[in-house]
């Protein structure tokens, strides 16, 4: 009586109204097909989907409203016993309720809520499930009923399929709303506690709120930019590395290297980019820090074994192919003529390259760069792995500084309780990110745009 | 006139053979192949970070399929085992987890070993096998009854200690206080290791187990099944939702404010970092919504919504692709603009969906941070069996194991990476030979 059974049903019934559909046009022609409007299996779809729709809405408002409603009904059952008590109280009352187990010497009054409990939800759940396949039956007799041989069953068809796929279409959106808005309305609340100011230019950074009033020690700093500085030294570091090492690999491989080469170079470069950030964030961990710690140690450098340094230069071997295969995209766009007229002149393959095809592939490239500069402010398993926790204030590479993306995750990941300034803190963090990134994107594709106007 | 003659003046001064113009042609060749070393040097760069990132993995993670066993006779006391003879299966599969198989070990060495005597140095001598030993020793039994009373030869799991020291993780060298196996416990070894009673072979409970606490039980089966049930969810809402987003822009989307919208938004949320959509799935499917924690339902369909865009822009190259030549013949047979897309023009582009799809849940199934955030990091032995249940996925196994202090679970870690990258490449072999399918077709 579950809602996937449910939903099994449903699929079942549209089934069956698909079958009688076809057949009933079949039947009222005679099976002379010519008769028809459209082809029998649009009248079948078009019974089917007719009565899958409504059974369907009907469950969908079963599993949104199900625990909102079963909440209500227990809270007014419960009387004058949940007025007084506080929300986390109530919740937690519920929950014993709803997950009650049998227990040596029951509590009559807890009992008699569960009880109330089971009998409730179980006419509930029956409610929407008799209800869905009522309106599932109703509405497919209704469109079996009126097929015609006359009426324009594939136009009807075809305008729900067109409505479908709108629908779809517009999840996109509605994705970017629900991050734009789950992450503004729970930073919101987050400034009610904290103020802007100190989480924009304060410098202090130590989460950890007093969960006791007298516990020393943690009174909660909430001052992000020791995170942005690491965050920005990290993308640095990679950028640093990444930039020229993935532009070069890219102009050898656009304008140097053999075919054979580039057939084996390329799919290299895209195992490269194909392997997960966790692997990065391992190996930085087990190998790259160590060895930096080591090469340090050799020369008489202190260097911190989470250092910023170890976790750039993974990130760079991880953003490398991004720039490569961006920008070999780029250049391979530069019009023959311009590269054959410039070798036509007597110029060297570097000349070409430095003097021709960079300049007119830059704002490719700079569109290439920035978005790897994004990427590289988002990345979250391999800081998380091999950069520190505590929030530096520094731009020494060989100390091990903090980003925000780690401090999202050491947010969230644990014990929270959510309405704490500590949780909210993460949502306040994620939308700073949220917009950094979304702004870089934004600027990358307008130069691109821009420029590629001013080319054409 | 005189322009020309002015031109002839320059050139003819230039002589290309004197030993100033030779210097400067030497130096532009040398730039030349400056430029080029370095570019090659770039690539070459790339590819050894490529080849340090599989190499060591590679390295530390071989042993990470191998275990160590012991070999000892084991004798099947009917009064440690109870009379099973007599027990429904019920009873059975209650008394089985009762029985002291610890004392069957102990009584082994006992016996093996006459002179140990006290029981700290018996239990440091017990301390050589993982605790999976004692399952072992019930798991047999379970499985045949007829053992009671005998004396059976059985190979029985090492502890990850001995398993570190057998494969030379552990070094002898070091003093006794910083090694975990101490000298005593090196003699027993040692003596084993003379009579040919260890033995190494293929760890199969690495691929049939869940996680574990002790590396040598923990394994990557429940983390698999996890990262299946989250890929299901994924592909079975981001598929058709991307296709038909693809479908409705490239085919019947007016060209409007709205639609330059959407197409806007799609590119944008392609790039934006994968830990905000955790950060949605967090606010919206579990505190929003309440669906229970670290489900694979609630990773798949972050994930669903990540892998979106990725979907939506390689379908809709694919559909572009195809030749309108078919769609007007279609159309011109009387089809409508409908039966055309899934009659020609969808089936035509399908490989190149499929493509684009596959690249997408490889990259959902490397994906860590998004589901750290929705709570997928908790420790997790049993293999989910529903969408609803709690789970782990194979990157958050690796973080999680990577994360341990424990020397054994090194070995483990890039073993489990070795699994996922061959499903990465599995999976990306697919996208490719679809792909020259794809191209050989058109």
């Amino acid at each position: 009586m579950g809602t996937f059974s449910l939903f099994l049903i449903l699929i079942l019934l549209m089934i069956i109204f698909f079958v009688l559909g076809k057949n009933k046009s079949l039947l009222m022609v005679k099976s002379n097909i010519r008769n028809l409007h459209s082809r029998p299996v649009h009248y079948g779809y078009s019974v089917g989907i007719n009565s899958f729709i409504p059974g369907f809405c009907i469950l969908a408002i079963w599993m949104l409203s199900e625990g909102y409603i079963i909440d209500k009904l227990l809270i007014s059952h419960l009387g004058e016993k949940s007025a007084n008590l506080a929300s986390f109280e109530l919740t937690n009352l519920l929950n014993s309720i709803k997950e009650y187990f049998e227990s040596a010497n029951p509590d009559p009054e807890l009992l008699r809520h569960v009880e109330y409990y089971i009998t409730t939800s179980e006419r509930i759940a029956w409610t929407f499930f008799l209800s869905a396949i009522a309106a599932c039956c109703f509405s497919g007799f209704r469109t079996l009923n009126n097929i015609k041989p006359d009426i324009n069953s594939r136009n009807n068809l075809e305008f729900i399929i067109k409505i479908v796929l709108v629908i779809f279409s517009v999840i996109a959106v509605i994705t970017t709303i629900g991050i734009v808005f789950s992450l503004l309305f729970e930073s919101i609340r987050f400034f009610d506690q904290i103020s802007i100011t100190e989480f924009v230019f304060g410098t202090q950074w130590s989460p950890q709120t007093a969960i006791r009033i007298d516990q020393v020690g943690s009174s909660g700093a909430f001052g992000a930019v020791p995170l942005f500085l690491g965050t920005m030294l990290i993308t640095a570091i990679a950028m640093f590395i990444a930039g020229p090492i993935g532009l070069m690999s890219a102009i050898y491989m656009a304008e140097f290297a053999s075919d054979r080469i580039r057939n084996i170079a390329k799919p290299l470069l895209e195992i490269l980019a194909g392997i997960p950030t966790v692997v990065y964030g391992f190996i930085a961990a087990l190998v790259v820090a160590p060895f930096i710690r080591n090469v340090g140690e050799a020369i008489g450098l202190e260097i911190a074994s989470e250092s910023a340094l170890a976790a750039g230069i993974v990130m760079a071997a991880m953003i490398i192919p991004l720039i490569s295969s961006l920008s070999d995209d780029v250049i391979s766009v530069v019009p023959k003529s311009l590269r054959e007229g410039s070798l036509g002149l007597g110029a060297t393959k570097t000349e070409t390259t430095i003097k021709v095809i960079l300049p007119s592939a830059l704002p490719g490239i700079v569109g290439a760069l920035l978005l790897a500069t994004s990427r590289a402010i988002g990345e979250t398993m391999i800081v998380v792995m091999a950069a520190g926790m505590a929030a530096n204030l520094t731009i020494n590479p060989l100390e091990a500084v903090t980003t925000v993306t780690v401090q999202i995750v050491t947010l969230l990941t644990g014990d929270q309780e959510f309405a704490s300034a500590k949780t909210l803190s993460a949502f306040a963090l994620g939308l700073a990110l949220f917009i950094t990134t979304l702004a870089l994107n934004a600027f990358a594709l307008y130069i691109v745009r821009k420029y590629r106007e001013e080319y054409d | 006139m005189t322009d020309n003659s002015s031109d002839n003046l320059y050139i003819s001064k230039v002589d290309w053979n004197s030993k100033e113009q030779k210097d400067r042609l030497k130096k532009r060749y040398l730039i030349e192949r400056i430029f080029k070393g370095f570019a090659i040097a770039s690539l070459l760069s790339a590819l050894v970070a490529l080849f340090v990132v599989l190499a060591s993995v590679f390295i530390t993670g071989v042993s990470g399929f191998k275990e160590t066993r012991i070999t000892l006779d084991i004798n099947m006391d009917e009064r440690i085992v109870g009379d099973l003879s007599s027990m429904s299966d019920e009873e059975l599969r209650r008394h089985i987890p009762s029985i002291n198989a610890n004392q069957m070990i102990i009584n082994a060495l006992r016996e093996k070993f006459p002179n140990v005597t006290s029981r700290r140095e018996i239990f440091e001598m017990l301390r050589l096998f993982s605790v999976g030993a004692q399952t072992e020793i019930r798991n047999s039994l379970l499985n045949d009854h007829n053992l009671i009373g005998e004396t059976v030869t059985m190979n029985l799991k090492a502890s990850s200690d001995v398993d570190m020291l057998i494969k030379g993780k552990i070094s002898r060298e070091i003093i006794e206080g910083d090694r975990k196996i101490s000298d005593q416990q090196l003699q027993w070894i040692d003596q084993f290791i003379q009579e040919g009673k260890i033995i190494q072979g293929f760890n199969w409970s690495f691929f049939t187990s869940g996680d574990s606490r002790e590396p040598e039980l923990a394994g990557i089966w429940s983390a698999t099944v996890g990262s299946l049930l989250t890929l299901l969810v994924t592909f079975v809402i981001s598929f058709p939702v991307g296709v038909g987003s693809a479908i409705y822009l490239e085919e019947f989307a007016p060209r409007n404010r709205f639609t330059d919208l959407i197409e806007i938004n799609i590119n944008n949320l392609a790039a934006v970092p994968s830990i905000i959509f955790g950060l949605l799935g967090l606010a919206i499917f579990i505190n929003i919504m309440e669906l229970p924690r670290s489900a694979p339902l609630v990773g798949g369909l972050t994930l669903a919504l990540m892998t979106l865009p990725t979907i939506i822009i390689t379908a809709r190259a694919a559909i572009k692709a195809v030749p309108p030549s078919i769609k007007e013949a279609a159309i011109g047979l009387g089809a409508s603009k409908m039966q055309t897309v899934f009659h020609q023009v969808l089936p035509l582009s399908m490989p190149g969906i499929m493509t684009g799809s596959i690249i997408g849940m490889a990259q959902a199934l490397g994906e860590t941070a998004p589901l750290l955030m929705i709570g997928m990091v908790a420790f997790i032995v049993d293999t989910p069996s529903s969408i609803t249940e709690a789970a782990t996925v194979l990157p958050v196994q690796v973080f999680l194991w990577a994360d341990s202090p424990e020397r054994g679970f090194l070995e483990k870690t890039s073993a489990a990476i070795m699994v996922l990258l061959l499903f990465l490449i599995i999976m990306n072999s697919l996208a490719i030979w679809l792909r020259h399918r794809f191209e050989k077709k058109q």
